[in-house]
């Protein structure tokens, strides 16, 4: 609440500040626009990013630095026999101060108690301080951004190096998000290496992530060897594949070299709605009513089905993945040039041998391209695999029994209540750099393949 | 000359033979074509009618009519009228004692537990909202239509057949004796199920409504516009119009192409680990988990307006340039608003795209059982898909349809922004 109340002020006076620079431009002119060197509206930009920004930037360096300025104040504030507690004790207490803080209830303890009232009074006089702070930022750069005002200032020319700094700034979000990425996949994943051998984790082969609570407990050895979840991955992702290729490029063919212009403008946005659909609806289609029928198919068989087997996950996986086949190949087939098509219809081939043994050929690459980026879909496509794959870590290939996958176990390992720095929480981080990496390099090649092939023929 | 005029015949009905194999072959190869395509697109049938067949029937809910005789003395007794007294009266008791009234002949205590199994626990809280609103109605008896609970509503809709063993189904004989006698009196009827569209979750099936869910994926939507289009509109900008051709731009092009294609649970790690566990944000908020779907559909919404910018064509620029306009008036007068529809159809497909995310949000812990409605981008709230993934996970029948009904909801939500999209496009599309 308070929050906004300032920025409505600061808004306001950034609004201000833009008709007092044009103000007083036109004013040093005598109201002839034509004398300044910009347009009056720039002078009026000008100030106002004076104003603005100087405040900007205490709003962003004190929202950034409250949180451990108040951790800092109110650990401080408690008796020394509390402060002297271990640093782990002292986090715990300090989340009870919190969480008493947000419930609005006086604990018991009063030393706890009287820490609770001097962080209520801290948060409450922040915004105080942070209301004046801002103001006095505001004033000095509006007071500065206003002296500088004079006709010959290029205040257009500083403006739109300010904007430009902006757009810079905004182009490099996509970096830094990577950069995001894999610090703290990395991090989190050294600590658990710490932990776990990496030759353990990387060649293991028994999964158990769940730490014992007593001793005696069954099924609880804490093992990380991560190769039956990464042969289930390989298992899911594999089924997924052998349903999306064939099906996914031979519809893809179709609609490219058969289907007549009105039939295709009308298949296409069709099979594209596949690829919308969001991946916990395609979930629950597979825990709800794929994964019965394998079983119910199995069972009529004679086979024994787990009920939550590779083979219904996969799939559905599989259909999801269709769309982003097809779309890929269609764009790579339509990407060959029409000259090889008339040149082996003149050489009397048909249409099938034309496209089976001369544009299959020609737009491979694109092809393989594109089925890579649907390998990369399938290694990371979480939802679908939590809801109808299993927990239990199998090493097995046969389809018909239950095994889990990497996004599976990173989603297990960190929904629930944990301390986040036991063994279980980090896995989950060393599972989710190994998926990253995985699918980077899958991407990188992907993409890298199918650059080249269209600069091949255009 | 000779020797070849006998061969002739025999070369000609090898060829004949040949090219009816190889037209055999085509009309095969045509046909595995048709199929695939037949079978994806059954495949998206068989979806859309499993979804719909399941959820259809969760938009229409079982009432029960009860006679409440609201004595004064059970609800108010000083007769005050005081709010804290008439919410705390006993109003769960006041629902057995009228049910107990309309069948007298319930004496035991498992008929009267089967009894009172027929109407759902939410009935008392209506009872308390009627009285709170009315606190007149005290005194009289006032016939209130409640919720039924979810094996009576299950069996009205005819999803528990009586006809099956009576062991096998959730409800007993003596029930669905009660039942069909309270419906012949008129007493029993389903209608629009009000509660589905404006409560939030809740473990009774027949009380769980997507209004929290949707409201929590209203304020991701709104924090993830508010931060991912003008971030992404900038970015495009500044990569089309303004960035020097060098390393560095190609390493931020390479990095927004890789970013596209990235797991969207990985960007649930990041928001855990840097917003969550380096920044300190609240858990299950909105807030953040806007954030983590922003950067998820940044890429989609920056390639989108770079190729909305690449579309306006150079004669505009060129224009613009020619009359003394400096390179950023030429952006934001000219060609800006002419790329304005193409960059807001990407940002509705990146939108469309993160209000179906689910994976991320799961991270971020934004699973948590959440009764209350969110009022702000800081309240501890789920999104519809987490919601569907929810109820997913629940046994109860009941909640198979609700999941399938959220489902719906949620088709609808996306079907219509992809619509807009494409209205958009049609819209605006321009040929140069």
């Amino acid at each position: 609440m308070q929050t906004l109340i300032l920025t409505i002020v600061l808004l306001a006076l950034t609004a201000a500040g833009f008709r007092l620079g044009r103000g007083r431009a036109l004013a040093l002119v005598g109201g002839r626009p034509k004398d300044l060197s910009a347009l009056p509206r720039y002078y009026g930009v000008y100030v106002a990013l004076w104003v603005f920004v100087p405040a900007a930037v205490v709003f962003a360096v004190w929202f950034a630095l409250e949180p451990a300025a108040l951790h800092f104040l109110v650990i401080g504030g408690l008796p020394p026999e509390l402060q002297a507690l271990p640093q782990a004790e002292l986090g715990l207490l300090y989340s009870d101060i919190r969480n008493a803080v947000a419930l609005g209830v006086t604990p018991d303890d009063p030393a706890i108690a009287s820490a609770v009232a001097h962080y209520r009074s801290l948060s409450a006089s922040a915004p105080l301080g942070l209301g004046a702070l801002a103001l006095a930022a505001t004033l000095a750069g509006g007071g500065i951004g206003l002296k500088l005002v004079r006709p010959q200032l290029r205040a257009r020319r500083s403006v739109e190096s300010v904007v430009r700094m902006l757009l810079l700034a905004s182009s490099t979000i996509a970096v830094f998000t990577t950069i995001g990425i894999v610090l703290s996949l990395l991090f989190e994943a050294l600590r658990f290496f710490r932990l776990v051998p990496v030759t353990e984790f990387l060649f293991g082969h028994e999964w158990s992530p769940q730490t014992a609570i007593r001793a005696d407990q069954v099924g609880s050895s804490g093992a990380f060897g991560a190769g039956p979840v990464f042969a289930g991955t390989a298992l899911i992702s594999v089924i997924a594949m052998t349903v999306a290729a064939p099906v996914g490029l031979l519809s893809a063919i179709y609609m490219a070299e058969y289907a007549p212009k009105p039939v295709r403008a009308v298949l296409k946005p069709l099979l594209e709605i596949l690829a919308g659909i969001p991946t916990v609806v395609y979930g629950f289609f597979a825990a709800l009513t794929v994964a019965p029928f394998v079983r119910n198919l199995g069972g009529g068989l004679g086979l024994d089905v787990a009920s939550e087997s590779a083979l219904a996950a996969g799939a559905v996986m599989g259909i999801m993945i269709i769309p982003f086949v097809s779309s890929l190949s269609d764009d790579a087939i339509a990407a060959v040039p029409n000259s090889l098509r008339e040149g082996a219809y003149g050489l009397g081939a048909t249409r099938s041998e034309t496209i089976r043994q001369v544009i299959l050929p020609a737009a491979l690459p694109g092809i393989v391209g594109g089925l890579l980026l649907g390998v990369s879909r399938a290694i990371g496509e979480t939802m679908i695999v939590v809801m109808a794959a299993g927990l239990a870590a199998n090493l097995t290939a046969n389809p018909f029994e239950a095994v889990t996958t990497v996004t599976v176990q990173i989603v297990t390992l960190l929904t629930g209540d944990q301390e986040f720095d036991s063994a279980k929480t980090l896995a989950a981080f060393a599972l989710g750099l190994m998926l990253f990496l995985v699918t980077l390099v899958l991407n990188v090649i992907a993409l890298y393949v199918v650059r080249r092939y269209r600069e091949h023929y255009e | 000359m000779s020797d070849t005029a006998p061969a002739r015949p025999a070369a000609a009905e090898a060829v004949a033979r040949s090219l009816r194999r190889r037209y055999a072959a085509e009309q095969r190869f045509r046909l595995y074509g048709m199929v695939a395509v037949g079978l994806a697109l059954a495949m998206l049938l068989v979806l859309f009618a499993t979804i719909v067949a399941n959820g259809w029937s969760a938009f229409r809910q079982t009432y029960i009519q009860l006679e409440l005789a609201l004595v004064d003395a059970d609800i108010d007794p000083d007769g005050a009228r005081d709010t804290t007294v008439l919410s705390r009266a006993d109003y769960e008791g006041l629902v057995k004692a009228t049910l107990r009234g309309m069948f007298p002949d319930v004496t035991k205590r498992r008929e009267k537990r089967e009894l009172y199994d027929l109407v759902s626990s939410g009935a008392a809280f209506d009872l308390r909202d009627a009285v709170l609103a009315d606190p007149s109605l005290i005194g009289t008896t006032v016939r209130l239509w409640v919720p039924a609970s979810d094996d009576l509503d299950m069996y009205m809709k005819g999803y528990i057949s009586a006809d099956s063993p009576e062991d096998e189904r959730r409800i007993s004989d003596r029930q669905i004796a009660r039942i069909e006698a309270l419906r012949a009196q008129g007493r029993i009827e389903t209608g629009f199920n009000v509660g589905f569209f404006v409560s939030g979750d809740s473990r009774e099936p027949e009380l769980a409504g997507i209004a929290g869910a949707l409201l929590g994926s209203l304020w991701t939507m709104l924090v993830v516009l508010v931060l991912s289009f003008p971030l992404g509109v900038m970015a495009a900008i500044y990569l089309e119009e303004f960035a020097p051709r060098n390393r560095w731009t190609d390493i931020i092009e390479v990095n927004i192409n890789n970013l596209a294609a990235v797991p969207s649970i990985v960007f649930g790690l990041l928001g855990l680990a840097v917003f969550l566990n380096f920044f300190g944000l609240p858990r299950s908020a909105p807030m953040v988990g806007g954030m983590v779907l922003a950067l998820m559909t940044l890429p989609t919404v920056i390639i989108a307006g770079r190729a909305a910018l690449q579309a306006v064509p150079p004669s505009i620029r060129e224009a613009a340039l020619g009359l003394g306009a400096s390179r950023m008036q030429m952006v934001g007068g000219h060609v800006l608003p002419l790329a304005m529809p193409g960059m807001l159809t990407g940002a509705i497909i990146g939108m469309a795209r993160a209000l179906g995310e689910t994976a991320p949000l799961l991270m971020i812990g934004m699973v948590a059982f959440i009764v209350d409605l969110p009022k702000g981008p800081l309240d501890p709230a789920t999104a519809l898909p987490v919601q569907i993934f929810l109820w997913a996970d629940s046994p109860e029948r009941a909640f198979v349809e609700r999941t399938s009904a959220a489902t719906i909801v949620l088709l609808m939500f996306l079907i219509c922004m992809n619509l807009g999209a494409v209205l958009l496009r049609r819209k605006f599309e321009k040929r140069w």
